[in-house]
């Protein structure tokens, strides 16, 4: 770790002032001190933004939820709104991690976590994420658990996030505040970008902007679920999951997480539900280009699809 | 004590503390926090300084140059350690790569160079300051590449590379029903709790070490060797560690950078491994490709018998001896075991819990799953048929010293319900869940070493034990002071036992299972000692003297013990050796596993819904922690199957997912119900004790048994392990799987 400065904001506006001459937010700090350990990330200032008041969730004017970037991942599990009215994303929250880290890790750094690509973790290996112009040593190397679809030559890196993969299949969308001031409302599927020739730039933010809140639309009742695949029963990353909501009225929407840069949601496979598990793979992962270690999760999107399909179906 | 003849009745079979279920005694000190571990040694050397590891960024090849200064000059840097710097250094005889490199590279992560700050961050900044230029060589990383160049390995630790009985070509070739399978196990990482650490200091040119380490004496010897420096400037103390799992069997190279940290910083200095530092810095269990040729009649009586097991290592390192087991465990006149080992540039390869059987078995016990199948016998009578009471390699001049292997699977069997499996695979279904049993034999060898302590009694009747004998977590202590009690007729809270330290008595310390026997058997020739020491001062005859309830008693005659150990107390020491009746009588712990899984009929997913196993293992000291140690092997067996697995980066040649998020090992949520029976056995011919160890054999083919039962969920044959859903998915066609 590199000896960083530390500072303590006490509103929104303090928070941002102070990252306008350079810095970095720090919340629950569940990632962004284990990288700092390992220098991957390196800032030379924190601004602690644990006591700012976004910790509420409220309904909206318009009959959504508002999410304050603060809140704790177990609090918004829990909160009874959005198990009624949002399921999918307390499903979605309690497949991650551990009871510890949800404590910790909050709503607006659950969106910035970052990759687990081990390569991205070596700072001996070369890692286009980590260090741009390196390579990407996970493309020909130990690829087994990182992204199908979504890739570049650049970087295979997959999205951890459980709880922005239910985000997406909402259509949530994430509330910010610039250093000036300026307040704007990026959709999920915008915030976060693909590796393309810069994966080390991972979403639309700019420098000093900061999340204050994450906003769901109204409620879209129907059938969620949350169905996560991984090598352990707890505490392990997925190696596909899948955030589906049915409508009730034949309508469906999935997104996708452990398999690409982001949350994935394509509208062709929401459009392919009647047609089946496998049209909705198919749909989903048209683009994928995995490499030999990972090509089995083209085949586990569809079993998990089929899985999920089964399940809604049981229900009465 | 030499102990060269089958044990007679002594005072341990009154059973009355040893073979009684008893809480840990050092359990109270580690839930509390206050059992000092080596890195927080704050106590013994104040004011230590703290010791980064920089480690290779190459796996092979050598150092052109290394620019320090710009870490020199960083904050709160006191000193740097490199092979420029530490001075002529030799090699212990038990570590294989040099625990210090440079110039020439050995393996990815291997230390070039230590260090030392004021505080932790100031250490591990520096180290980022490290300018290393490297001349990268092309190295061998792939068993399965380099296998054809596989030699013959020299023995050691598993007796010979070979062996072999009858004719197995022949006899293989004439049989009517055969098995001819090959199997593969991954590189796997001992992922104990507490990482490799040690707080080192120097007074003049005696050096001491508070370390995590499971052998005391080797790590004297190897200390010794490459400092060459005399054994007895060198103390090592290890009083507590948390787990090892053959991981710190060895010196390592916490232990050598922080004396000589210590030595450039004139100041004690603590050194510990960071957690992505261990898979690739320290050692790991070694892959194995095994080819598995069974020969039987069709009532699945096994005449030919043959396993073949390739592996790696750096060179002058040795091979994963996974055939041992195949020498002992099955009848059949026609026999062969071999092991190669090729020359691999990966980190080094060595024991982890088992070494041998614990990935023998995975294979060996597939196989036999197999047998069973194409014989149409049930795989628990499979195993009955070919049970054999004698070393099947020497003959019946080798009996076992005890081998309740059939009553362990029929016991086992009962136990668990093994009557309802279906032997067709894919006909059981519960919901989304393909349900499948399956079973494995469970073996390990008894191995026995040799192993000293000392005994002393105060007036106030109050025991000491002290030997150099090390509890990874095991429960040495408990079963020392069980034994102290025992022999001394105390009750088990007057008896303090110290340990692991290289100022006491040389024991056998902590590996191979041979730990608990070995160390309590040391112990039992030290309370004979103190007893006749006793027995003499009462003027009783030693042999019709009881010790009990605190009295030293003769018919009608008694005194209190401590009365009779005086104001100045009394101690005695000895250890046992042991003579040739492991050479008459081959000696092994047995049992047999039982596990039932659900396999996601879509998405392949395991989960083990419960497991059952039934041991047999000569007098268990104490059943509350034999069976802790059984069923946290039966976990590692499960991690074995299912998950763990060092994934080989095989260009740059280094283990890749080397963090405990990426190295993945079962969580609470992996693991049922485990039941554990233990059956009763007292093992004449092993010590005095009559025990045996217990804390391998739970590994031994629990694994095997998660496979077969996954067989008999789905009908997907799995032979390389871990088996994961990717594995599955790939020959879902025409299995029970959707």
């Amino acid at each position: 770790m590199k000896p960083f400065t530390y500072s303590r904001a006490a509103s929104v506006e303090d928070a941002v002032a102070a990252a306008s001459s350079g810095g970095r937010f720090i919340a629950g700090g569940t990632n962004l001190l284990d990288l700092m350990k390992l220098q991957i990330e390196t800032p030379s200032h924190l601004i602690d933004v644990n006591h700012l008041e976004l910790d509420r969730i409220e309904r909206t004017p318009e009959g959504g939820l508002r999410i304050g970037a603060m809140v704790r991942n177990t609090a918004l599990a829990a909160h009874p709104d959005v198990r009624r009215d949002y399921a999918v994303l307390s499903r979605a929250l309690l497949a991650g991690a551990s009871g510890q880290l949800r404590n910790k890790a909050t709503t607006a750094g659950n969106l910035l976590q970052r990759t687990r690509c081990p390569y991205f973790y070596d700072t001996r290996m070369p890692c286009n994420k980590r260090k741009p112009g390196s390579g990407c040593g996970a493309l020909k190397g130990g690829s087994r658990s990182l992204a199908i679809v979504g890739t570049s030559d650049a970087c295979i890196a997959q999205h951890p996030s459980d709880m922005a993969v239910a985000m997406r299949v909402l259509d949530a969308a994430v509330d910010t505040v610039a250093a000036d001031g300026t307040r704007r409302s990026i959709p999920i599927a915008d915030f976060h970008l693909l590796p393309g020739d810069t994966p080390h730039i991972e979403n639309q933010l700019k420098p000093g902007e900061l999340i204050t809140s994450v906003t769901l639309p109204n409620p879209l009742g129907g059938t969620h679920v949350y169905r996560k695949v991984r090598d352990r029963s707890s505490y392990a990353f997925a190696l596909v999951s899948v955030a589906a909501v049915f409508d009730g009225q034949g309508g469906s929407r999935f997104a996708f997480g452990g398999i690409a840069p982001k949350p994935w949601r394509v509208a062709a496979a929401d459009a392919a539900a009647a047609a089946g598990a496998g049209a909705v793979a198919q749909a989903a992962l048209a683009d994928a280009r995995p490499t030999a270690q990972n090509a089995f999760k083209q085949q586990l999107v569809a079993s998990t699809l089929t899985s999920l399909f089964r399940q809604k179906e049981a229900r009465p | 004590m030499k102990f060269d003849t089958p044990a007679t009745t002594n005072p341990i079979d009154r059973g009355r503390v040893v073979g009684v279920a008893h809480d840990r005694i050092d359990g109270p000190a580690k839930v509390t926090g206050t059992a000092p571990y080596a890195y927080e040694r704050h106590d013994a050397a104040p004011q230590a300084a703290y010791g980064w590891i920089v480690g290779s960024a190459i796996a092979k090849g050598k150092i052109d140059a290394m620019d320090l200064r710009a870490a020199q000059s960083a904050p709160g840097v006191l000193a740097i350690v490199t092979h420029q710097t530490a001075g002529p250094l030799g090699k212990g005889a038990r570590n294989t790569a040099h625990l210090l490199g440079g110039p020439i590279i050995e393996h990815y992560d291997q230390a070039v160079a230590l260090v030392i700050a004021d505080s932790f961050e100031n250490a591990r900044d520096a180290a980022r300051l490290l300018r290393i230029d490297y001349s990268p060589e092309k190295g061998r990383y792939d068993l399965a590449a380099e296998r054809g160049h596989a030699t013959v390995p020299k023995e050691g630790f598993g007796g010979p590379a070979d062996t072999a009985a009858g004719n197995f070509e022949a006899g293989f070739a004439k049989a009517a029903v055969k098995v001819d399978q090959s199997y593969t196990t991954p590189d796997q990482s001992h992922a104990m709790m507490e990482p490799h650490a040690t707080t080192a200091a120097w007074d003049g040119d005696s050096l001491t070490l508070w370390t995590s380490n499971q052998m005391v004496a080797w790590a004297v010897e190897d200390m010794a060797a490459t400092l060459k420096i005399p054994k007895d400037k060198i103390r090592i103390v290890t009083p507590y560690i948390g787990g090892g799992f053959g991981g710190k069997l060895f010196l390592r190279a916490d232990a050598l950078l922080a004396a000589l940290g210590a030595r450039a910083a004139g100041r004690p200095v603590k050194v510990a491994l960071a957690r992505p530092q261990i898979p690739n810095n320290t050692t790991h269990r070694a892959a194995t490709i095994q080819r598995i040729r069974i020969g039987a009649d069709r009532d699945g009586i096994i005449g030919a018998i043959g396993h073949e097991v390739w592996s790696g290592d750096l060179p002058g390192g040795g091979p994963e001896v996974a055939a041992q087991q195949t020498r002992l465990l099955y009848r059949g006149t026609d026999r062969l075991t071999a092991h190669r080992l090729a020359e691999l540039d990966l980190p080094e390869a060595n024991a982890m819990r088992a070494p041998g059987e614990a990935v023998g078995l995975l294979a060996l016990e597939i196989a036999m799953d197999e047998l069973a199948e194409a014989t149409g016998v049930d795989p628990v009578e499979l195993r009955i048929r070919n049970d054999v009471q004698y070393d099947p390699e020497a003959g019946p001049q080798r009996p076992f010293s005890s081998r309740k292997f059939v009553e362990c699977l029929r016991q086992g069997a009962e136990r668990f319900g093994w009557e309802r499996r279906v032997p067709q695979p894919g006909q059981v279904r519960d919901g989304r869940w393909l349900v499948g049993m399956g079973m494995a034999a469970a073996f390990r060898n008894n191995l026995v070493a040799k192993s000293g302590a000392r005994v002393g009694i105060d007036g106030r009747g109050h025991v000491v034990v002290e030997t150099d004998m090390t509890d990874i977590g095991t429960g040495s202590y408990t079963i020392l002071a069980q034994t102290a009690a025992e022999m001394l007729g105390v009750p088990i809270e007057a008896v303090t036992v110290r340990l692991g330290d290289s100022l006491f008595p040389k024991s056998a310390g902590s590996g191979g299972q041979f730990g608990a026997n070995s160390a309590t058997a040391g112990l039992y020739a030290a309370c004979v000692a103190l007893r006749e020491k006793l027995a003499a001062k009462a003027g009783f005859p030693a042999n019709q003297t009881v010790f009990e309830d605190g009295l030293v008693r003769l018919g009608n005659q008694s005194q209190p013990i401590g009365a009779l150990a005086g104001e100045e107390g009394m101690w005695a020491e000895d250890r046992i050796e042991f003579g040739k009746l492991t050479q008459d009588y081959a000696q092994a712990t047995f049992g047999a596993h039982f596990c039932e899984v659900g396999v996601d009929v879509d998405t392949a997913e395991v989960r083990v819904r419960r497991m059952g196993g039934a041991f047999a293992a000569g007098r268990i000291l104490n059943p509350k922690s034999a069976r802790s140690q059984v069923i946290g092997a039966m976990t590692m067996g499960v991690g074995a199957a299912l998950m763990e697995e060092l994934h080989v980066d095989k260009r740059f040649g280094f283990f890749v997912n080397h963090d405990m998020a990426e190295y993945l090992v079962p969580v609470h949520a992996d693991i049922p119900e485990q039941d554990v029976l233990f059956l009763d056995e007292l093992d004449d011919k092993s010590s005095p004790m009559k025990a045996k160890g217990v804390g391998e054999l739970g590994i031994c083919g629990a694994g095997a048994a998660v496979a077969n039962a996954i067989y008999n969920a789905t009908g997907i044959r799995l032979r390389d392990y871990p088996l994961t859903i990717d594995k599955l998915l790939a020959q879902r066609e025409g299995s029970a799987l959707a």
